[in-house]
């Protein structure tokens, strides 16, 4: 029964892929290196246009290795990561970002140097359809009342909003959000749930790395376990009750 | 009184270079993490770039405060690209025994080519003269390094601390690798940021040449004074460094009034006293 379930799940995920035409992205056996360890073995997952996944997995599985490796941001990596029909496992992070992906990185990377505005206003445009100031003070109001703040001063909460805020002004449709929810108070983490469903009923298409599973049962529509470096299993949010007890293995809750 | 107005005056020409060749060396830190020992050399270059513009060419000093600082800058950014790149990542060390090296080379094939003796660079008709303005005598060109710098400075401090060019490079400063994720051109910046810093050791030299003669050994016995004042002020703050020079300029011409034995050691006497008391210098952050 077990093994027939796999089956169809799998013909209704390459049903569904085939339904939206080539993925936007296409990560084909990763494998990335920090110095001298090898951390990811051997990734492989999509993520059509305009889907929420989610990677899941324990600290150290390899899930913000991955993101840092779609970003180019990772010394050493090789195997395949196609985004929107082009190979860029090549490519240097400043290109990866000019063809619209932009990262949300986990230790948010808010600068202490520059004030709110400047935080909010670095990441250059780089294709046109970003949001505008007025739209991004609609979803953080708090920013709009900061800006003159340094970057650092702000609340932990309010620093992730200014993460997620500065990456939807550049035109990037493609975000890779790393724990976006870590560290903060629910009523944020419910602020920025909200946010994510926003922007995919928007048709942003967004790549997220979370640890608090409830969450993102909250607003992903498909999710990958990554453990030792590598995709376990996969399957769909309608598929998640049915996996519930896999799930608790994999990430020891 | 007339003297105390005249070491002032000399207080803070010296400031000056101190103050634009401080700037730069904090620029290049805080981008390239090297204390760019070639500072000096290519403040000398500058002169020399302004002698050779006049005398091989009869390029006179206004275009020569462009070309020069172009020159010499486009001449850091090769260094840059060939040469420096290769110590990202490394210990300070590391840049500090290159730039070191570099400066020694430079000035070497410059001594064996001009010797060390000054060769003369006269001060532009328009600036020639001076003015008496009632308690002192003022050397119009004197007064014109001093006013020109601290205007260059302050538009330099704009630049980094006010536009968006300087944004990128702060935030860069802090975190290279996030800042090219964001579509940035980073190691371009480093270039351009070494260029820059490069050009502006260069135009003290081009302002300098009419004053201290043009000597090859002109850089190596001012770096000496500015890393003192880089160590005063912190290598931190990009209006501290511009501060600390004219200061320090201002309190060794004072020295030189009241106490003029103690003129050469007062800033060294100065930097003992801040590592003592605070090492990160007066405007630095802790690493």
């Amino acid at each position: 029964m077990a093994d027939l379930k796999m089956v169809e799940t799998a013909a209704a995920k390459s049903a569904a892929v085939a339904a939206a035409g080539t993925p936007l992205l296409s990560v084909e056996n990763l494998q990335a290196w920090y110095g001298e360890s090898h951390i990811l073995h051997g990734i492989s997952f999509n993520v059509n246009a305009g889907e929420v996944v989610t990677l899941l997995g324990r600290n150290g599985a390899g899930k913000t290795t991955t993101l840092k490796s779609v970003m180019g941001i990772i010394g050493k990596r090789t195997g395949s990561v196609r985004f929107d029909n082009q190979e860029i496992i090549r490519a240097s992070s400043d290109k990866i970002a000019r063809l619209g992906i932009a990262i949300c990185p986990e230790e948010r990377g808010i600068f202490a140097s520059l004030d709110v505005r400047e935080n909010l206003m670095l990441p250059p445009v780089v294709r046109s359809g970003g949001l505008s100031l007025d739209q991004i003070f609609d979803l953080f109001p708090n920013l709009k009342e900061r800006l003159n703040s340094q970057g650092t001063k702000l609340s932990g909460g309010e620093q992730q909003m200014l993460a997620i805020a500065r990456i939807l002004r550049t035109g990037a449709r493609f975000l890779m959000l790393d724990e976006p929810t870590e560290g903060l108070a629910p009523v944020i983490i419910q602020q920025i749930g909200h946010t994510i469903a926003r922007l995919k009923s928007e048709g942003f298409t967004i790549l997220l790395v979370e640890q608090n599973f409830r969450f993102a049962s909250t607003v992903a529509d498909r999710y990958y376990i990554v453990e030792h470096g590598k995709i376990i299993d996969g399957f769909s949010n309608s598929e998640l009750q049915a996996n519930m007890e896999k799930l608790h293995t994999y990430l020891g809750v | 009184m007339q003297a105390l107005y005249a070491q002032l005056l000399v207080g803070l020409i010296n400031g000056s270079f101190y103050a634009l060749l401080s700037l730069g060396l904090a620029v290049i830190f805080g981008m390239l993490n090297i204390i760019n020992f070639a500072h000096g050399a290519l403040y000398m270059m500058g002169a020399f770039c302004a002698y050779f513009l006049l005398n091989l060419a009869n390029i006179g000093y206004w275009p020569a405060l462009i070309i020069a600082p172009v020159a010499v800058g486009i001449f850091g950014m090769i260094l840059e690209r060939t040469l420096l790149r290769w110590l990202t990542g490394l210990d300070h060390l590391y840049g500090l025994l290159l730039t070191f090296g570099l400066a020694l080379i430079i000035q070497g094939i410059f001594q064996n080519y001009f010797g060390s003796s000054g060769l003369p660079y006269s001060i532009p008709d328009a600036l020639k003269g001076g003015a008496n303005l009632g308690f002192m005598y003022l050397p119009i060109y004197r007064g014109w390094v001093v006013v020109f710098s601290l205007v260059v400075c302050l538009l330099t401090w704009y630049l980094i601390e006010r536009t968006r060019l300087g944004a990128y490079l702060r935030a860069a400063t802090e975190n290279p690798t996030l800042v090219r994720a964001f579509g940035i051109n980073v190691p371009r910046m480093i270039t351009l940021t070494y260029g820059l810093g490069v050009g502006l050791a260069a135009l003290a030299g081009v302002l300098s040449a009419p004053i201290n003669q043009v000597r090859p050994q002109m850089g190596a016995d001012l770096i000496i004074v500015v890393f003192a004042v880089v160590v005063i002020g912190g290598m931190g703050s990009i209006m501290g460094s511009i501060i600390t020079g004219f200061a320090l300029g201002v309190i060794e011409g004072l020295t030189k009034y009241f106490y003029p034995e103690a003129s050469n050691t007062v800033v060294f006497v100065l930097m003992v006293l801040v590592l003592l008391v605070k090492p990160t210098g007066l405007t630095g952050r802790a690493n």
